[in-house]
């Protein structure tokens, strides 16, 4: 690990560093670009937009995906929409709204260069996705329509009713298509990145392994681009696809990449509640819904009681009887407070006993209001998928009983180091999308994740890595090198152990023990001694992984049990990491809340009106900056390096939603 | 709840494949149909043996990742349903639930449930795209879209590509999902350039991969998880005839 992470941030007025930066750029001439291959690891949006793009200015493309399909990518599970600085609601939205909402959001913790370009790109990426194809919610004159999110008083969010993430990752699948029709695009599906290749210091190539055959083998490339999502699943039950997993982002940091700020974890408010032990997975229910739903729980603990024990029924409650608590605590946001804030206030109204859901965890999202105001057609149009998928689940008509959500665990805005230019401190490894850290801080706001993935992908990551490969000798690294064939036998032999263990628990058993353990210290409260405590038992359990976990079958066939053996062994390291980075950040700020770090009555900010008791409490003096993690063997103490955070344009300030 | 699985167990895609008998008992009545199998598969690595192996990933019903034909409908027996969202409180205790893959000539199984459908990608590579370089777009307000067209193309744009379609026609037919991308496309102003290419090329395809005809038995729509109208295919053949008659490739 350097001493010092130069985030190559380019000088000059913030709204004229991308321009100026992209001037600077090196360029790759058209004939010579194709002399160049470049790695993709990830097909979601900011991996599939990356690999399509990247293949129409004229690089040699491979691209790897763990599902059957780039089609598959976690990305379309993204339901509410996608930010953009448009303005063409004519509500006083810009770029400098859109930057400026983004870092107050991240709670201050985010790099105001890359926010602001991104803010920049947002406006290009909805031309992009129109001229695809995508089709976006529309008025009747057919021009596009636009709703609001958390965290803004704009309506900037483009949607494709509750989908929006399948249509813009079916736009960014058909762009791949098209180059993988014309050549460009080397696609390899179920083929899953085991280990990334440094040679001389640079990434210069992957070891994967095909999930059907089981083969074991070697790409090289001039560049490696991870986009591999983020590291929810951790936690076992998340918003997350099953198949979520760090493995990529890990192994590049265990062959040197610095993981950054790993303690930045979004809860997200709306998620239908865990109902029992096979729980598999957790469902979101879009953030767009708190555009027209309620969010409330009983106001007394008795009448709590009564709903979940079944004799009372929501529509039993008097209004005089509701605490619609967010609207109650926050005036000005109500309902669409940002999902850290909505989060912990429906943990401490649960915390009080004043839960609804038979376990007690649980909020009312109440629509009765809205329908009857605007009519249950209007409402059926808005969120019309999103209550079938409820009652699906629930077996409960949210038409005529309000949905029960808790928060659960949905985004990370931790992830590998990059510097403005998307690359890491291991040269040539570029991280795009959910896997980076730059532009959420420690907070992400709604509608901002497809933003930032499709910004990446096809605007920044595109024009950006020419920095990088303008300074290299293409193909000068090729799978015959030594590194390669040292990396494999690695990679071989850690396969052969998972295999050879033959215990007696399964590898969901132990990632569910691990998950439990991480959501119980640090989830979405963390105490010093909770944090120590989950740092002596990680490694305990991933001892008796190592000895006890049971994986039938061979090597050499599709075997999901393997599969999912070698991902659980990575987040049993990984899990320390995030523990570490919690213990260490002595600070709240945004997904991050540590209970000794709060307001309470006696502080001068409460006292002066600035903000509430309980509220997080952040430490600029101390703290205002990236925490970078260099890693030191396993069951060792990370090292870390700190960058330090600057705002010129931006003052930090307490973060009022009041 | 206590069920009884015959579920289709198959070693590779040369391998023969044989139907195992296997106990569901003490299975919550909330749990999804995926998660029924987590369980039984759990019970499975405790006893010694080799797991139910099936697709999977979201959970959510939207991927497209999951298959299984239950009792002999694709995704099972709730309309408009992926087997992800499929709860087990619609089955009955004491029930015998018949677990096989997706069958189809152009889908291979590649072990037990698990089945092999890139030649659905390779249909939408021969067309199922509008070629819009990045960077080259106008604004997106410059061309206005009635929302009547921009809905038809929405609930054509639904499909998730699960190939539940394919699995339920006798002929194997994939006219639903490639009707359903040409007719997202198609219904915009931005699809028209490459309309009649698109609809030539990806029949073409369609037809090279092995995938059987339309016979208008609209099983395709029936299993549907996002009950994609057979409306679409109609369009598919209007447009198709008309590509023809213009002769767009030659």
């Amino acid at each position: 690990m350097p001493a010092k992470l130069d985030s190559a941030v380019p000088s000059g007025p913030l709204e004229q560093k991308w321009t100026r930066h992209m001037m600077d750029s090196r360029l790759i001439n058209p004939a010579n670009k194709r002399k160049f291959s470049i790695i993709v690891v990830g097909s979601g949006l900011a991996g599939g937009a990356a690999a399509a793009t990247l293949s129409e200015l004229g690089y040699r493309v491979k691209c790897f995906c763990y599902q059957d399909s780039p089609r598959r990518a976690h990305s379309i599970a993204a339901q509410g929409g996608i930010n953009a600085a448009k303005n063409y609601q004519n509500d006083g939205d810009s770029v400098s709204r859109l930057f400026y909402d983004t870092i107050k959001g991240g709670d201050f913790r985010s790099r105001e260069a890359n926010v602001h370009r991104l803010a920049e790109v947002s406006l290009n990426i909805i031309d992009q996705c129109v001229a695809q194809g995508v089709p976006f919610a529309r008025e009747y004159g057919g021009l596009l329509d636009n709703r609001s999110f958390g965290g803004a008083q704009v309506k900037r969010t483009f949607y494709a009713r509750g989908q929006t993430g399948q249509q813009l990752l079916l736009g960014c699948y058909q762009a791949l298509a098209k180059e993988i029709a014309t050549g460009g695009v080397e696609m390899h599906a179920r083929t899953e990145m085991l280990d990334l290749v440094v040679v001389d210091g640079h990434a210069k190539g992957i070891i994967v392994r095909d999930m059907v055959s089981g083969e074991i083998s070697s790409h090289a490339a001039d560049a490696v681009v991870l986009a591999t999502g983020g590291y929810g699943n951790v936690f076992y039950l998340s918003t997350n696809a099953k198949g979520c997993n760090v493995m990529a982002a890990y192994r590049a940091h265990k062959r040197g990449a610095a993981f950054a700020n790993p303690c930045y974890t979004q809860i997200h408010p709306t998620c239908i509640p865990v109902s029992g032990e096979y729980q598999s997975k957790l469902t979101l229910m879009s953030e767009s819904l708190r555009n027209d739903g309620r969010i409330w729980v009983p106001g007394s603990k008795s009448l709590a009681e009564k709903i979940r024990r079944g004799e009372l029924l929501a529509r039993d409650i008097d209004d005089a009887d509701r605490d619609y608590y967010l609207e109650r605590k926050y005036p000005s946001f109500g309902n669409l407070s940002p999902r850290d804030i909505a989060s912990r206030s429906a943990k401490e109204v649960c915390d009080e006993g004043r839960g609804v859901a038979p376990t007690g965890l649980g909020v009312f999202l109440d629509f009765r209001d809205a329908i009857l105001r605007d009519g249950r057609e209007a409402i059926s149009a808005r969120y019309g998928n999103l209550f079938e998928m409820y009652d699906k689940i629930k077996g409960e008509d949210p038409y005529s009983t309000p949905m029960q959500i808790f928060p659960a665990v949905h985004y990370t805005m931790g992830g590998l180091w990059v510097d403005y230019n998307l690359m890491s401190n291991l040269p040539g490894l570029h991280v795009a999308g959910e896997a980076n850290f730059s532009d959420h801080g420690a907070n992400r706001l709604g509608a901002s994740a497809l933003m930032q993935g499709l910004a990446d992908g096809y605007f920044v990551l595109p024009s950006t890595i020419a920095n990088y490969l303008a300074t290299q000798e293409p193909g000068s690294v090729t799978t015959s090198d030594s590194d390669f064939k040292r990396c494999e036998e690695d990679v071989n032999q850690r396969v052969n152990s998972l295999l050879q263990i033959d215990g007696k628990r399964s590898v969901n058993s132990f990632h569910r023990e691990l998950g439990l353990l991480v959501w119980d210290k640090c989830g979405m409260a963390r105490s010093r001694e909770g944090l120590e405590e989950a740092l002596e038992r990680i490694p305990e359990i991933r001892e008796e992984f190592w000895s006890n976990v049971r994986v039938p079958g061979s090597g050499e066939a599709l075997n999901q049990e393997l599969e999912k053996a070698g991902r659980v062994a990575d987040f049993l390291e990984f899990a320390e990491l995030l523990c570490h980075d919690a213990l260490e950040r002595e600070e709240s700020c945004g997904g991050h809340f540590r209970v000794e770090h709060q307001f309470t009555e006696g502080d001068a900010e409460v006292q002066d009106g600035r903000t509430q008791p309980g509220e997080a409490r952040r430490d600029d003096k101390n703290f205002c900056h990236v925490s970078a993690w260099g890693y030191n063997g396993v069951g060792e103490k990370p090292e870390l390096t700190r960058e330090p955070l600057e705002f010129e344009d931006v003052e930090l300030s307490i973060r009022s939603y009041k | 709840m206590n069920l009884t699985l015959k579920v289709w167990r198959q070693e590779s895609t040369e391998a023969k494949g044989r139907i195992e008998v296997h106990d569901a008992h003490e299975i919550p009545s909330e749990a999804s149909f995926l998660e029924m199998l987590d369980i039984v598969n759990e019970r499975i690595i405790n006893d010694g043996g080799d797991p139910i192996h099936f697709d999977h990933d979201c959970r959510e019903g939207i991927c497209g990742m999951c298959s299984l034909t239950i009792n002999g409908i694709p995704h099972g027996p709730e309309r408009a349903t992926t087997t992800c969202q499929l709860h087990m409180r619609h089955f009955r205790d004491g029930d015998t639930i018949w677990i096989e893959p997706f069958r189809a000539k152009a889908f291979p199984v590649l072990r037990d449930l698990v089945v092999d459908r890139s030649a659905f990608d390779r249909v939408i590579q021969a067309g199922g795209f509008i070629s819009v370089r990045t960077g080259s777009a106008p604004d997106a307000n410059a061309t206005p879209v009635s929302k009547d067209h921009a809905d038809t193309a929405f609930d054509a744009a639904t499909c998730i590509g699960c190939g539940a379609c394919v699995a339920a026609c006798k002929n194997a037919s994939a006219m639903l999902f490639v009707s359903a991308k040409a007719s997202h496309l198609n219904h915009l102003p931005q699809g028209q350039p490459e309309k009649d290419r698109r609809v030539l090329k990806m029949v073409e395809t369609m037809d090279a991969e092995g995938f059987g005809n339309c016979t208008n038995q609209y099983e395709c729509e029936a299993v549907c998880p996002k009950s994609i109208p057979a409306d679409n295919i109609a369009k598919l053949n209007r447009d198709y005839a008309a590509a023809q008659a213009r002769g767009a490739l030659q």
